[in-house]
């Protein structure tokens, strides 16, 4: 039964105004005490204006972002198969231990005797890195997935520099993540694409063909963004350090791997590892992340700083670039020490599960991908033959002649109560369905989930291509209007002018 | 393991369906000998309890900034977070949700973001801003990047007031695009004037980029410098640290600011010893195609009704890959998220109150300690954070504090490890959390160490 | 002088000593809803096959190439305010920008409409 409701809510789903159109001047949602008047000194630049914000009270700031909350849909509501994402069950053990006093509460600048707790933190959780990839060095750093890239392309282009060699060309497979090439090209490099093969993997001899003494190196993520393990990954290893090259792995998907297979051992010399994605640090709706980079002999001198190193019997942190000889840093790549609030929730994480745990992690994130590879692959089309790693790749062959797109049966999946699978990437697939189950889901939830699939797909065949064209239809907002939000930006409130 | 669901019952069934006689087999394109059959030299896994006490071990190792009166700042500043905030930011539906790539099951996410925009373009007085960046420093290295493509040159001259750890990120990320970086780093006995920064503009200098209030705490009215920097068509950016200042100081906008930059974590983020922090970038409206990082706006559904959308993501390196307007691709959500509810609960009357109370303590604090021997106040002006210069180098008087129980300040000698020449000057920060026993124990303090 | 038509899918009208340029109906129907169109300030000096501007749909940003050497002596002000001109009108109203010549005999090297019909059908 359909009707509207005079206030427009729908039961649970509770239209919500914006804070700005709420506010009551007088209103406040914290009672701080009377100020004493004492005489300013701010050089005369005492603010003489309202600033705009509006007041509210305690109660309707939390009844605000409770009902903006039932808007969203997390981990912890359902099935999120978001490839490429990794939307893994976020244990509350590791938001309780941040929180900690001792952790929570302790100053970027303080002392390093006041410190030594944390410093031996970020150690520890620097082993567990390098333990796990076989690494020898590695740098804590950077801020995200995306600065660890950077990290680890700068210290490639400073041993270049350092080499005295001007290469400028990077090798980047088509298949690659955006972020690849906008790294590449913000640390002066030139951006050459390598070409997939019919089985979804780099172009061995397209590959070679493009090696020169102009070739700085390669970024090759493993396992890749179609959700294969790169089996001639040694071979781009060897060939690419024979031309003089270096080999920057993208860790996005290291999540497949851990524990049963070490980086290392493949011939890397740069990669960042996405706390998020395989240690399980929460994404909270984008970020924030944290991007450790580790790095091989070759390029561990020109780390950023700061790094933790041991000294006797504690732990000191190294803030300047002349401070060690042996060192050349490229630089600095954020303000203080890095994301000491990821490290404590990845290092809790791991303790957590530990050497063990990890290896049952990774086996069971494949394992639950391969299944539902399989419960679909009849009815979907697969993208490329044989297993997968911790994601399913199809491409939208199978709905061709139905007049449904991969984005209209990713609307319909919604009013199922799923997450959408990741959409139209990668870019080299048509119409890609990038599905990743993860291992924290049960043999259940993802039958029910490649139920729901089959029977919109069998729904998709009979012709009912009007259905999908207008889903969802049970969300808090039907398909919004990406037009008119690009074309005349609205991107703050204003007061309506009279 | 309490985290892993599957049983052994499900992985043989499962593995029956896949075709497969292994989980090893689904790896069977590893290279040879590269696939490990035991697990590696780390320790086995533990359950919840020993975890939290292993990690309660560590924290135990440290003293808390909240557990002793402390006066650190310098880019990172201790306010008293409500509870609500924290409430809020651990709800599963904030925690676990991802980037609002969905946006039908995502309007939570992205309307608090547009509210967060509508705070940062309202407290800087601005245009409009974008939906976060990774901390202050990014930021700020993100507009001299963002200066340079709006006005096709290559030249950023940076005031000697800038934070260092900003001057060093954005020499590090200007270092491999041909982008020069200019100006000396300051001193907290001289202030450079905007005729002095004007001087190094020429016709290739795409942004001069200040700090307000600077990192040794003193507060400068910037609009002739902006009107310089205009008539030899360069932009000014202006960087911040400390988000409560606004509160009670002009925004920069009011200067002529092309773009305002910094550190959001002052407003309802944990100090974390340096991260995840939350940065604020703001500029006008003629430039927002220039911006890097994710941008909401509003629109409308298919029924008419309002709602939110992640826009103009054509600047993005998702869709312009080597012509993106920046690498970055996720934000700081959840830190812009505790920054929008405290923002909330503070409201006008709140926010100005607070940028009152931590000015009123700083003035308290700079009294107090300038009455001690061998201590004096250095700041004409300053907000919540001001310079002195103390008769013995800074670090020792620092680590004597520490014995005493107070984290005293932070050293110059820290930020400037290269200058000797600071070693005597100690930057100290006071917010509302600061009570007057507090001030007191550091002057007392202070009295002991320097007599 | 009729329109002529790159590969690239632009057209261009020669005028007066000044070439209009645009992108076609075929481009703009393949664009989808067009959403910004960031032009070259005028005095630009172009060369042919290099960048001229850039034409953005929510989803994709595509660059147009210069179809000529020359330089830029106006822009469609227009677009600014109202990109959906380029879908509602790509081959009128919809113009990007007028540009002078260096070498007018570049202009015979671009196809006829027939010819450009053709091209587009064998896509």
């Amino acid at each position: 039964m359909t009707f509207t409701t005079h206030t427009g809510n729908r039961g649970l789903v509770i239209e919500e105004q914006l804070i700005f159109e709420q506010g009551q001047a007088g209103r406040t949602g914290v009672d701080l005490p009377e100020p004493q008047g004492t005489k300013s000194r701010l050089g005369g630049l005492d603010r003489d204006s309202n600033v705009g914000l509006p007041g509210l009270s305690e109660p309707q700031v939390v009844r605000h972002f409770t009902r903006l909350s039932q808007k969203n849909y997390g981990i912890d509501a359902g099935f999120f198969p978001l490839g490429s994402c990794t939307m893994k069950h976020n244990p509350r053990l590791n938001e309780k231990v941040a929180r900690l006093p001792g952790l929570s509460d302790l100053h970027p600048m303080q002392p390093e005797s006041t410190v030594q707790g944390a410093l031996k933190l970020i150690d520890e959780c620097a082993h567990w890195l390098l333990v796990l990839t076989g690494m020898p060095a590695v740098s804590m750093s950077p801020a995200a997935g995306a600065q660890g890239e950077l990290c680890g392309m700068m210290a490639i282009r400073a041993a270049l520099d350092a080499r005295g060699e001007n290469r400028r060309r990077v090798l980047v497979p088509e298949s690659a993540h955006g972020t690849n090439p906008a790294t590449a090209a913000a640390c002066g490099f030139s951006v050459d694409s390598i070409p997939a093969t019919e089985d979804g993997r780099v172009d061995l001899a397209a590959f070679e063909a493009k090696l020169g003494d102009d070739v700085a190196g390669i970024m090759l993520t493993n396992p890749n963004t179609c959700g294969l393990f790169e089996r001639d990954v040694r071979k781009i290893a060897d060939l690419v350090h024979e031309a003089g090259g270096y080999f920057y792995c993208d860790g996005a998907n290291f999540n497949a791997i851990v524990g049963r297979v070490r980086p290392a051992d493949l011939g890397i010399d740069a990669m960042h590892i996405n706390l998020h994605k395989t240690f399980s640090t929460p994404h909270g709706g984008g970020g924030p992340g944290s991007g450790p980079v580790v790095f091989s002999d070759a390029l561990a001198p020109f780390a950023p700083i700061p790094y933790v190193v041991k000294k006797g019997d504690g732990f000191h942190l190294v803030e300047t670039a002349d401070e060690d000889d042996g060192m050349q840093p490229f630089g600095r790549l954020k303000g203080f020490h890095g994301q000491m609030g990821m490290f404590i929730r990845a290092l809790t994480y791991m303790k957590s599960h530990g050497a063990d745990g990890l290896r049952q992690a990774s086996g069971d994130a494949v394992l639950n991908a391969n299944y539902l590879l399989a419960r679909l692959k009849d009815k979907l089309s697969v993208a490329f033959p044989g297993y997968c790693m911790h994601e399913a790749l199809f491409d939208d062959s199978f709905l061709k002649d139905t007049g449904v797109s991969t984005l209209d049966l990713a609307k319909a999946i919604i009013d199922e109560g799923f997450h959408p699978m990741t959409m139209y990437f990668p870019l080299v697939v048509h119409g890609a369905l990038l599905i990743e189950p993860t291992e924290t889901e049960t043999k259940e939830s993802i039958d029910q989930f490649c139920d729901a699939i089959l029977s919109l797909v069998a729904k998709a065949e009979s012709g009912d291509a009007e259905f999908f064209k207008n889903a969802p239809y049970l969300t808090p907002r039907r398909r919004l209007d990406e037009t008119a939000a690009a074309r005349k930006p609205v991107l703050r409130w204003k007061p309506e002018t009279a | 393991m309490r985290y892993l669901p599957l049983t052994r019952a499900d992985r043989a069934a499962m593995l029956e369906t896949i075709g497969a006689s292994s989980v090893d087999e689904l790896y069977h394109d590893v290279p040879d000998g590269a696939l490990l059959d035991a697990p590696v030299d780390l320790p086995a896994h533990l359950g919840e309890m020993q975890v939290e006490r292993d990690m309660a071990a560590l924290a135990g190792e440290n003293m808390g900034a909240s557990s002793v009166p402390s006066f650190l700042g310098a880019g990172a500043y201790r306010h008293h977070v409500p509870a609500t905030v924290d409430y809020v930011i651990q709800r599963g539906e904030f925690l676990t949700a991802y980037t609002p790539y969905q946006p039908e099951i995502a309007q939570g996410t992205l309307q608090y973001l547009f509210e967060f925009q509508t705070q940062v373009a309202s407290i800087t007085g601005m245009d409009v801003a974008n939906a976060s960046m990774w901390d202050g420093a990014t930021s700020c290295a993100e507009a001299v990047l963002m200066a340079c493509r709006a006005t096709r040159r290559k030249k950023a001259v940076l005031s000697g007031g800038l934070h260092p750890h900003y001057r060093e990120v954005t020499e590090t990320y200007c270092q491999y695009s041909d982008t020069e970086v200019a100006g000396r780093d300051g001193h907290p006995e001289h202030q450079a004037t905007a005729e002095e920064l004007n001087d190094l503009i020429d016709d290739q200098t795409a942004c001069v980029v200040v700090q307000y209030p600077d990192v040794f705490g003193r507060i400068q009215d910037h609009t002739q410098l902006a009107e310089l920097c205009h008539a030899k068509g360069a932009l000014l950016v202006v960087v911040f640290t400390e988000a409560v200042a606004f509160g009670a100081i002009k925004s920069p906008g009011s200067f002529g600011a092309d773009i305002v930059c910094g550190e959001g974590q002052s407003i309802g983020n944990a100090l974390n010893y340096g991260g995840p922090y939350v940065g604020l970038f703001a500029t006008t409206q003629k430039l927002v195609r220039q911006m890097p990082g994710r941008l909401c706006g509003e629109t409308v559904d298919q029924d008419g009704k309002r709602g939110f959308v992640l826009t103009l993501s054509t600047r993005e390196q998702h869709i312009r890959r080597e012509k993106a307007t920046s690498n970055i691709c996720t934000n700081s959500g959840l830190c812009s998220l505790a920054f929008t509810v405290h923002m909330s609960l503070l409201g006008e009357d709140g926010y100005r109150r607070l940028a009152t109370l931590n000015h009123e303590n700083a003035c308290k604090a700079a009294d107090a300690i300038d009455a001690v021997d061998g201590v004096s106040v250095l700041n004409d002006s300053f907000f919540n954070e001001f310079t002195v210069k103390l008769s013995k180098p800074a670090a020792e008087v620092v680590e004597t504090l520490v014995a005493k129980g107070v984290l005293g300040g932070v050293p110059l000698s820290r930020l400037y490890p290269n200058r000797s020449d600071l070693d005597n000057y100690l930057l100290v920060a006071v917010t509302e959390t600061n009570t007057d026993e507090d001030i007191a124990a550091l002057a007392s303090a202070l009295k002991e160490a320097l007599a | 002088m009729a329109k002529k038509f790159s590969q690239e899918h632009e057209w261009i009208e020669f005028e007066g000593g000044v070439a209009t340029v645009g992108i076609t109906d075929y481009a703009q129907q393949s664009l989808g809803d067009i959403v910004y169109v960031e032009l070259p300030d005028v005095g630009k000096k172009l060369t042919k096959d290099g960048d001229a501007a850039v034409v953005e749909s929510v989803k994709a940003a595509s660059d147009v190439y210069a179809p000529l050497d020359g330089e830029i002596v106006e822009i469609n002000e227009e677009l600014d305010a109202n990109p959906a001109l380029v879908n509602e009108a790509p081959e009128t109203e919809g113009w990007f920008f007028k540009m002078s010549l260096s070498d007018e005999s570049q202009l015979d090297e671009l196809m006829d409409e027939a010819a450009y019909k053709e091209f587009v059908e064998g896509l």
